[in-house]
């Protein structure tokens, strides 16, 4: 697909992506900047539109953003081993300091400041979260079935406990039968 | 059979998930407290611990639960399987990814999953506005407790400084933990 293009080897897309999960605080879109730096700018393995190709990509598949930003471009530039090496570089890091982590992080949270420091701390993490909800909320389409969808799956897990791979599935299901009937009223049209 | 609970348990989660960051909560929520491996408010607690570490959200807190659970091994059981199902659908997706990036049936989809998406993070954010504003449930005396107000003026000094003022996360953070360390001592909650 590509021609000539300076490819990484198997070691420095491990390194890169090792460099880029351990700067990246969040996680998902916080790692587009640095993978835009990183991988295009800095060692030009890929374009900038490249990129702007692979978060497209990254968002309509399984998983998190930056776990498929991490194997597709690790897979572009040397097949399933370059796919490999990229994504343990851009796992590492977290695990590795969550793992360390998981060990003090019970005792920690039995000291008296450290209470008082998570209840301030869990009403910012809501805060966060309508932050979040906010933006996913202006990228969504805004026809009616989107909001029909979207009140749907709000109250069949709000209300009444439906699980929610079951709704996840169901409006994917709904998505796609709603787009195919109307490009097959175009097409008959 | 611990580990392979994990495994199957994080498999599902990457495999349900689309979209980055907080997209993935409401999968995460249902299933560790359905298996009683996190309270809400731990999970809550991790959130922002997340926040502040390295690398992705799902990285995190598959680490985390498979440590707590199951020590490295399951860390490494839980990790392998939020990431596995990205790993295979990129390089199935790669080889033909013009083809995908235009195909109607994803985009039909993902027309669905969008919305779905927003409604479940909607309701999610309801459950985790119940653990943190009335961890003990909701009555009289809890509304006009010290605790409730305290989280309630926090929550909305935070949301009017990331809305007004697009203040960073970590920063989010560490004025509501400083927030809560104050107010813990001052009232002696």
């Amino acid at each position: 697909m590509e021609t000539e293009k300076s490819k990484g080897t198997p070691l420095e897309l491990f390194w890169t992506f090792f460099k880029i999960g351990a700067f990246t605080f969040g996680g998902g879109y916080a790692m587009i900047p640095l993978i835009e730096k990183e991988v295009a700018e800095n060692k030009k393995w890929v374009t900038n539109e490249d990129v702007l190709d692979i978060v497209a990509i990254a968002e309509s598949t399984p998983g998190p953003i930056s776990i498929n930003a991490a194997t597709f471009i690790g897979w572009k530039l040397s097949g399933r081993v370059g796919a490999f090496f990229a994504t343990l570089g851009v796992v590492l890091p977290s695990f590795l300091c969550i793992l360390a982590i998981s060990y003090v992080l019970r005792q920690f949270e039995r000291v008296q400041a450290v209470k008082y420091a998570f209840f301030g701390v869990r009403a910012g993490v809501l805060a966060l979260i309508i932050k979040a909800l906010s933006t996913m909320f202006k990228q969504c389409p805004k026809d009616l079935t989107a909001h029909i969808l979207m009140a749907a799956a709000f109250a069949a897990v709000a209300f009444f406990n439906v699980s929610v791979l079951l709704v996840i599935a169901s409006c994917a299901a709904v998505g796609l039968a709603a787009t195919l009937l109307a490009a097959g009223k175009e097409g008959a049209a | 059979m611990i580990f392979l609970d994990l495994f199957w348990t994080f498999f599902k989660i990457g495999a349900f998930t689309f979209g980055g960051g907080y997209a993935m909560l409401p999968l995460i929520q249902a299933e560790v407290e359905a298996h009683g491996w996190m309270t809400t408010a731990e999970l809550v607690n991790f959130i922002a611990v997340s926040e502040s570490t390295p690398g992705p959200f799902a990285v995190n807190i598959s680490t985390y639960v498979g440590t707590e659970t199951g020590g490295p091994f399951g860390a490494l059981c839980a990790t392998f399987g939020v990431i596995l199902p990205s790993y295979i659908v990129i390089l199935l997706v790669a080889r033909a990814y013009e083809k995908f990036r235009e195909s109607r049936a994803v985009a039909g989809c993902m027309s669905g999953l969008r919305p779905a998406v927003v409604g479940l993070i909607g309701a999610a954010t309801v459950s985790v506005g119940q653990a943190v504003f009335f961890p003990g449930g909701i009555s009289l005396a809890a509304i006009t407790a010290v605790p409730f107000i305290a989280s309630a003026a926090i929550f909305a000094l935070m949301l009017m400084l990331l809305f007004k003022k697009d203040l960073h996360p970590i920063k989010i953070i560490a004025l509501s933990a400083a927030l809560g360390i104050a107010i813990g001592y001052a009232f002696g909650l």
